[in-house]
């Protein structure tokens, strides 16, 4: 069939949606649900999975998802009553069925061993029975799309003569079967003899177009056994009147081997007793006597239920660009007509005006395609607390709200590596081990709260741990080991906070295999910024850490301030900047090393002429002269010196890295109304580390690998 | 006329398997997801024959047949249940609803196509 592979990819979709149905069930069973619709949906889940898998010859997953379907079944019927202990390793089971969709899937190899303990441990909570049964249903898949037609069925030397005789009652008619279609069955079984005995019919009057009068008499010459000559009437059993008899049986007693019952036919081990199965016992057809034949007016076309469509990112990002390109030349449009100078018309301006918000519409509407709900993110989350709760000897659970938060596709992606690093972290690092916990008073089992939420045109996403909150001794104990600080230095809270985030203080002595994995907080810190977010830490000693991570809703545009440098314009993320100030000469001290200090709201901001970090060539400015944008950065706070506010809009991000390079201190390019590039400024960049020459910097080495760390994650 | 046949399953994969392959011999199929939408497509196409899952969100397998037996149009239609499952209680319960027959899924295309062309007639 051409259209499979489209079919396969269907496949592997509707598992997607499939497992995240099957997580959220299990997370309500573990929430203490064991309600039949709770638990009958996840069943459904894996049930589905199994069924398609089947079609696909996908042998290990069925397998896998039938014991696992056991276990739920007996759940189900109240069979197995769902502790928690058998509730973890439903969890567990979830996770490898989903790791088997994934490597069946890429059609990559697959933890053998993991699959097999799981399924042991399924097993054992069947029992022998389930174990049986389970064969049996790795035989019945393994007939695919290529199987044989029955005849290729084993042909045992000679034959069987029967008669059959068949009288259909009138309910049988009202089945949707017929007759002939069950005698046609029977001829694909050998030779066959028909008669008809017409004796029962009424006279014209007497006739009920409802009853059944006919009767037939059968002679089939057959190698087939009597059990499938008697699956052929499995379904009107009881809807008439059937005597098969052997009248001479040829073979070498074939017809002794399967048992009488059609049904104990399915669980004979063998395809070749499932073959027939398929292929003649689904009989029957609408009887001549259909009531309402002509109402069968031509359908409607055939459509899905759901109204959803699924677009490749590809075409939504190119689209988004395309967008992007319509923006700026709105932009520029309007931008000309003022510069011409000519009297605009009212309608000239109203439809420039027109233009604009139109155009803006399109991005809105475009951007809109991309986002998702972080439900799925989340999600991954519970696995990955769990394994680590499990490795790392904790008690923990992991609170999921907001799942419904909706951020850019691309966001998402990228922020599972970051994210996953985190949740390790809380659990492993954050949480005590539950004895020191029961002796803090605190609950044995430790909660780590995982939260989105809309702010202010971006979304948070908080990590909050009840834990023993962060060890600051030992974090700048550890700083100072490194010689990321000096012995004798005087750091604040939230500076020692900060460390987390230096390259260098995450090492293998201070993180354990789980956390560790090679990448510290600086890695996490490094991506969260290369989604145009920012995060910081809150810890209290003995109530626990919060990370927050604040990112843009999108990675398209961005609400920038447009800033004068000399000749230059550039840009500012607005998001960063707490105020815009032109600062009074009594705020400004000079320190001894030629940094300037800015008083603003008790505190002493450090002064970063942009100009100058950024090496363009100034004509020294006096700083009162210069505009002070106090920016959040790296959680302080700095003042950062601009010859001039231009404007505030939105801009459509260019990524520089990927057209030209990475520049520190640049995180991208935007096309300007007057058609010029604007550099847009990554605030965190610019107020790291002091230059460590006049001019612009290129890679450092620390920041090359920085950038193949952030590769590699 | 083409022969019009009802698929009510609620996997997308299965739907997609039944459409392609039916629509391939000349079959017009339409799909329902769950039996309540399989009832409600069943009463708007009047199809030829009804291939039906049993384990379904909403309404079951065993509820499409009896609502179809129980209905009053195109009451002895052809409803052939398709499933993974194929324990003998299942069978008899769904014989007893008033089924015609019963497909174990994975299904093989050519016996599903020769069971319905034999159904349809064609």
């Amino acid at each position: 069939m051409a259209a499979l592979d489209a079919i396969r990819a269907t496949f592997f979709e509707e598992c997607e949606d499939l497992i995240e149905a099957l997580n959220e069930g299990l997370g309500e069973m573990a929430g203490g649900d064991h309600g039949g619709e709770t638990v009958n949906a996840v069943f459904r889940a894996v049930h589905s999975i199994k069924g398609g898998a089947g079609s696909f010859g996908l042998n290990d997953l069925v397998g896998f998802a039938h014991t696992f379907e056991t276990v739920l079944d007996r759940i189900r019927s109240g069979d197995l009553e769902p502790a928690d202990e058998l509730i973890a390793l439903l969890q567990r089971a979830g996770d490898v069925l989903a790791d088997l969709v994934e490597t069946a899937r890429d059609e990559s190899p697959f933890d053998a061993a993991a699959v097999s303990t799981t399924s042991d441990a399924l097993e054992a909570v069947l029992g022998e029975e389930g174990a049986v049964e389970e064969e049996f249903v790795f035989d019945a898949v393994g007939a695919d799309f290529d199987f044989a037609l029955p005849d290729l069925d084993d042909d045992e030397p000679g034959s069987t003569t029967y008669t059959i005789a068949f009288a259909p009652r009138r309910d049988l008619y009202a089945t949707g079967h017929e007759p002939l279609v069950l005698i046609e069955a029977l001829a694909d079984l050998g030779e066959i003899a028909v008669a008809v005995d017409l004796s029962g019919l009424p006279g014209i009057d007497a006739f009920d177009w409802e009853g059944s009068y006919l009767a037939w008499e059968i002679t089939l010459v057959s190698s087939e056994p009597e059990g499938a000559v008697r699956e052929v009437f499995e379904f009107v059993d009881g809807l008439c009147d059937l005597e098969i008899t052997v009248v001479r049986s040829g073979g070498s007693g074939d017809a002794t081997g399967l048992p009488e019952l059609p049904d104990l036919d399915d669980f004979a081990p063998d395809d070749a007793a499932d073959l027939p199965d398929l292929s003649v016992e689904p009989s029957p057809a609408a009887s001549a006597e259909t009531p309402a034949r002509e109402n069968a007016e031509p359908a409607p076309a055939r459509k899905d239920a759901r109204a959803t469509l699924r677009v490749d990112v590809d075409r939504i990002d190119r689209l988004i660009n395309t967008v992007g390109e319509l923006i700026i030349n709105q932009a520029m449009i309007t931008q000309r007509v003022r510069e011409i100078g000519v009297p605009l018309t009212p309608e000239i301006a109203t439809d420039l005006d027109d233009y604009k918000q139109l155009a803006r519409e399109v991005q809105e509407g475009v951007m809109g395609l991309r986002t998702q709900p972080v439900k799925q993110l989340f999600q991954r989350m519970t696995r990955i607390a769990r394994e680590t709760a499990d490795v790392a000897g904790k008690s923990a659970q992991l609170v999921i709200e907001g799942e419904e938060t909706e951020v850019d596709k691309k966001v998402i992606e990228k922020l599972a590596d970051p994210l996953t690093h985190m949740i390790r972290n809380s659990i492993d690092h954050g949480l005590e081990v539950p004895e020191k916990r029961r002796e803090a008073g605190k609950p044995e089992r430790g909660t780590v709260k995982l939260t989105a939420c809309y702010k202010s045109g971006d979304v948070l996403i908080r990590i909050a741990d009840d834990g023993a909150g962060l060890n600051r001794p030992r974090i700048r104990q550890i700083a100072i080991e490194k010689g990321l600080i000096p012995a004798d230095v005087d750091l604040s809270d939230a500076e020692i906070d900060q460390l987390l985030f230096r390259p260098g203080f995450s090492t293998a002595a201070s993180v354990t295999s789980l956390s560790g994995r090679g990448v510290g907080m600086d890695v996490v810190r490094t991506s969260i910024a290369a989604l145009g977010g920012r995060i910081s830490i809150a810890s209290t000693p003995g109530e626990g850490s919060v990370f927050s991570i604040l990112l843009p809703l999108t990675l398209a545009v961005l609400d920038g301030m447009v800033v004068r440098l000399g000749e230059e314009t550039m840009v500012v993320p607005i998001a960063c900047i707490e105020e815009a100030i032109r600062p009074r000469k009594d705020d400004l001290s000079r320190l001894g090393t030629g940094r300037t200090l800015f008083f603003n709201r008790g505190d002493y901001l450090p002064v970063i002429d942009l100009a100058e970090r950024l090496g363009h060539p100034t004509r020294a400015k006096k700083l009162t002269k210069k505009t002070l944008l106090i920016i959040q950065s790296n959680g302080s706070r700095v003042a950062l010196a601009v010859d001039g506010v231009v404007d505030k809009r939105q801009v459509v991000i260019k990524s520089l890295a990927k057209n030209y390079r990475h520049i520190a201190g640049i995180s991208a390019a935007t096309i300007l109304g007057d058609g010029k590039v604007a550099l847009i400024v990554d605030p965190d960049g610019i107020a790291e580390d002091p230059p460590s020459a006049g001019s612009m910097r290129s890679r450092t080495e620390d920041e090359t690998r920085r950038e193949e760390k952030k590769d590699a994650a | 006329m083409k022969a019009q046949v009802l698929a009510i399953d609620d996997s997308r994969t299965i739907r997609s398997l039944l459409a392609a392959t039916l629509e391939e011999y000349d079959f017009e199929v339409t799909t329902a997801v769950d039996g309540v939408d399989g009832l409600e497509k069943f009463a708007e196409t009047s199809p030829r024959v009804v291939i039906t899952d049993i384990n379904m969100p909403n309404l079951d397998g065993f509820g499409v047949i009896e609502g179809i037996r129980g209905g009053s149009v195109n009451k002895t239609v052809p409803i052939i249940v398709l499933s993974t499952e194929s324990g003998a209680d299942l069978k008899d319960r769904a014989r007893r609803a008033g089924a015609t027959g019963w497909i174990v899924k994975p299904f093989d295309e050519t016996s599903l196509v020769s069971v319905l062309k034999r159904i349809t007639g064609i």
